[in-house]
C-alpha cells in the first residue's frame, strides 16, 4: 500500500527526517512512536505531501506521490492533524461533510456526516459549532472527516494520524483505536498513527516503529520494538515492562527505584 | 449541493435582498427633490413613453435618472464588492478581522489610482480603474507574503502589516499630492474622504458587472472556497488545488477593491462588518456567507450614502467619515472578543 524509501527532509543543512524506510500493507496498523522533536510530525507531513523531501521516494499503491492527481490522491488518503486552528463557525457534521470535497456532491452526504459522527462518539456534538467544542471533540470531528473521506472508495484506504488521541479521554482514546483497528481489519484500510502512549501503541498497534533525532530506531512488532532497552534508548527513561494481564502485550511503566527516597525529600 | 440549503439560510438572503431593495427605493426618492413610491413604479414607463400623462416633472426625471439612480447603483456595486472582498480575505487569510482598508489594500489601490491621476498624463477612463486594480493588487500580495505563515495569519501581524503597507501607501499618496495641479488636487482630495458623488451610469454597471462575475466564479468554487477555510494543508488534502484557488481569490480582491476605490474612493469598514454579520446570520459555508455579505454590504453603504446626502443637506458629508464611524466601534468589539493573542 505504502512504501517508503530512504525519505529524508533537511532545513537549513539539519536532518529533520533522516534516511526513513518503511512498508506498509493494507490492514496494517503502524504506531509511530518517539520523544518530542524526533521527527514523528515530519515524517507524516512528508508521506502527506504536505512537504517535499529533500531524498528518497515515496509510493502510495506502487505509484510514486508525485504522479498522483491530487483528488484521487484524496480520495485514497485522508490525514487528521494533530490540532485544527479553523475558527469559522461550521456546524460539526459540516465540517466531517467536508471530507466528501474530493467526490461528487450527493443528497446522501448529510446523513453519511452524522453516521460517521456517531460512529467516532461524537454523535451528539452534530449541531454544535465548531469554536465551541474542546480539543478533544475537534480531534473525533477531524477522524469523522478522514472517515468521509475515504467513504465509497473500492479498495482500502490509507488513513495518516498525527496523534489522535492526544486530546482524549481514557474512553475515547480506546473508542478510537479499536475503531481504527477495526478498519484495518474488516476494510483492508493501512493506518499510520503517531502515538505518545505506548501501551496504546502496544495494545493496537502491529509494528510500532521508534525514532530518535529523524531516524528510525527500529520498525518491528510492539513486543520487539518497545522494549525496556530500545525505549531507555529513546527517551531517555528508565522503564520496566510488564504483560497486559488479559492480552499478554507490554506494559511499559517508569521505573520506579528511588521512589521511596523521593516521598521522603519532598517537603 | 444548493438544492440542500435548509430553508432557513434562504430565508437570510431573501430578507437581506428585500432589504436592499427597500434601501435602495428610499435612496433614490430622498433628497432635495423627493419623489414619491408612486412616482417612482410609473418612472420606467415615463421613461419608454407608454404613460398617457407624465408621472414626473422634468426636473425629477432628470434628477432620478441622471443622478440618483447611477448614484444608488453604484453604492450596491461598491458596497457589495467591499462586503465580497472582506469575506472572500477573512477566508484566504482564515482570520475573520480582514478588511481591503485595514489591511492596506485600499491603500495601495488609491496609490495606484493617484498616479494615473497625476503621473500617467492620458490614461483615459479606463487607466485609472487598471492602476488602482494593480495597487491593491501589489499591496495585498505584499501583506500576504509578508504575514502568513504556514497558511494562516495571525490577527497583530496581519494589522501590522496592514499599518506598515498603508503608511507606506500614504506616503507615496502625500508625495504625488505634494506634485499634483491644483485640478489634480481637488481629484485625489476625494481618495481620502470616499465619497459616491463621482457616479455614473458606466461606473455603476462597471463595478456591478465586476461584482456579478466575482459572484459567479466563486459560488462555482464554494466547495474549494469551504475546504479553505479548514486551512491550507487540509483543504490540499482534500484535492483542492490550493495554490490557484488562492491565485483567483487574490485576483478578484484586486479587481472588487481597486474598482471600489478607483469609482468612490477609499470607503472603510464595510468589508469587516458585513462578513460576520452574514455568519452570524447562516453560519460558515461560504455558499451562503458570500452572496450575504455582498447583500448586507451593498446594503450597508446605500444606507449610508443615504445618510451622507441627507443628513446636513445642502452639504455632503463624506461616505467614508459614516462607514469609518459605525465600523470602527464594531471592529474594537470584535478585537476584544478576539482577544490580541491571536
Amino acid at each position: 500500500m505504502l512504501s517508503v524509501r530512504g525519505l529524508s527532509l533537511s532545513v537549513r543543512g539539519r536532518p529533520l527526517v533522516d534516511g526513513v524506510s518503511l512498508d506498509l500493507k493494507p490492514g496494517e496498523l503502524l504506531a509511530v512512536c518517539g520523544p518530542n522533536g524526533a521527527g514523528k510530525s515530519t515524517l507524516l507531513r512528508l508521506i502527506s505531501g504536505e512537504l517535499t523531501p529533500t531524498a528518497g521516494e515515496i509510493r502510495l499503491l506502487d505509484r510514486p506521490l508525485g504522479a498522483w492527481r491530487p483528488q484521487a490522491l484524496a480520495q485514497r488518503r485522508a490525514v487528521v492533524p494533530q490540532s485544527s486552528p479553523c475558527d469559522f463557525p461550521f456546524r460539526a457534521w459540516e465540517v466531517v461533510r467536508l471530507g466528501r470535497t474530493p467526490h461528487p456532491p450527493s443528497a446522501q452526504d448529510r446523513d453519511l456526516a452524522f453516521d460517521l459522527l456517531h460512529a467516532v462518539g461524537a454523535g451528539h456534538l452534530a449541531e454544535r459549532l465548531l469554536p465551541q467544542l474542546s480539543g478533544g471533540e475537534r480531534q473525533r470531528v477531524a477522524l469523522a472527516r478522514a472517515l468521509a473521506q475515504l467513504h465509497g472508495v473500492s479498495g482500502p484506504g490509507l488513513l495518516l494520524l498525527d496523534e489522535p488521541t492526544a486530546a482524549l479521554d481514557l474512553q475515547h482514546q480506546e473508542s478510537v483505536l479499536s475503531l481504527l483497528r477495526r478498519r484495518c481489519d474488516q476494510r483492508g484500510d493501512a493506518v499510520l498513527i503517531i502515538l505518545h502512549d505506548l501501551n496504546l501503541a502496544a495494545a493496537f498497534a502491529d509494528r510500532a516503529l521508534l525514532m530518535v533525532d529523524g531516524r528510525a530506531l527500529i520498525d518491528a512488532p510492539p513486543e520487539h520494538a518497545l522494549t525496556p532497552a530500545l525505549v531507555e534508548g529513546a527517551f531517555g527513561l528508565a522503564v520496566r515492562a510488564l504483560r497486559h494481564p488479559d492480552t499478554g502485550r507490554p506494559l511499559l511503566v517508569p521505573a520506579r527505584a528511588d521512589a521511596a527516597a523521593q516521598t521522603l525529600t519532598v517537603p | 449541493m444548493t438544492s440542500l440549503a435548509p430553508p432557513r439560510a434562504d430565508r437570510a438572503q431573501l430578507i437581506a435582498a428585500a432589504a436592499l431593495l427597500a434601501a435602495l427605493t428610499l435612496a433614490v426618492s430622498r433628497g432635495a427633490v423627493s419623489i414619491s413610491p408612486a412616482q417612482l413604479l410609473a418612472a420606467p414607463l415615463d421613461r419608454l413613453g407608454l404613460a398617457e400623462h407624465a408621472a414626473l416633472t422634468p426636473a425629477q426625471e432628470a434628477v432620478l435618472w441622471a443622478i440618483r439612480l447611477p448614484r444608488a447603483l453604484m453604492a450596491v456595486g461598491v458596497g457589495g464588492a467591499l462586503g465580497l472582498a472582506g469575506a472572500l480575505m477573512q477566508g484566504l487569510t482564515r482570520n475573520p478581522l480582514a478588511d481591503p482598508g485595514l489591511l492596506g489594500v485600499s491603500s495601495g489601490a488609491a496609490l495606484g489610482g493617484a498616479a494615473a491621476t497625476v503621473l500617467g498624463g492620458r490614461v483615459g477612463a479606463l487607466g485609472l480603474p487598471v492602476a488602482a486594480i494593480l495597487g491593491g493588487l501589489l499591496t495585498w500580495t505584499v501583506v500576504m507574503a509578508v504575514a502568513r505563515r504556514e497558511g494562516a495569519a495571525p490577527i497583530p501581524t496581519l494589522l501590522l502589516c496592514g499599518v506598515a503597507v498603508s503608511a507606506l501607501a500614504s506616503s507615496g499618496v502625500g508625495l504625488l499630492l505634494f506634485m499634483a495641479s491644483d485640478e489634480q488636487l481637488r481629484a485625489l482630495t476625494f481618495w481620502t474622504l470616499g465619497s459616491l458623488s463621482g457616479a455614473s451610469w458606466g461606473r455603476a454597471l462597471g463595478v456591478l458587472a465586476a461584482l456579478g462575475l466575482s459572484l459567479a466564479v466563486t459560488g462555482r468554487a464554494a466547495r474549494a472556497l469551504n475546504a479553505l477555510l479548514l486551512g491550507e494543508a487540509e483543504a490540499a488534502q482534500l484535492g483542492v488545488p490550493v495554490e490557484g484557488l488562492k491565485l483567483t481569490l487574490t485576483v478578484l480582491v484586486a479587481l472588487l477593491v481597486g474598482l471600489s476605490v478607483a469609482f468612490s474612493g477609499f470607503i472603510g469598514f464595510i468589508g469587516l462588518v458585513a462578513p460576520p454579520s452574514a455568519r452570524l446570520l447562516v453560519g460558515a459555508d461560504q455558499r451562503r456567507v458570500l452572496p450575504l455579505s455582498a447583500l448586507l454590504g451593498a446594503c450597508l453603504l446605500t444606507l449610508a450614502d443615504l445618510a451622507a446626502r441627507t443628513v446636513v443637506a445642502p452639504a455632503e458629508l463624506p461616505v467614508g467619515v459614516l462607514t469609518a464611524l459605525l465600523g470602527a466601534p464594531f471592529f474594537l468589539a470584535r478585537l476584544r472578543a478576539a482577544g490580541l493573542g491571536g
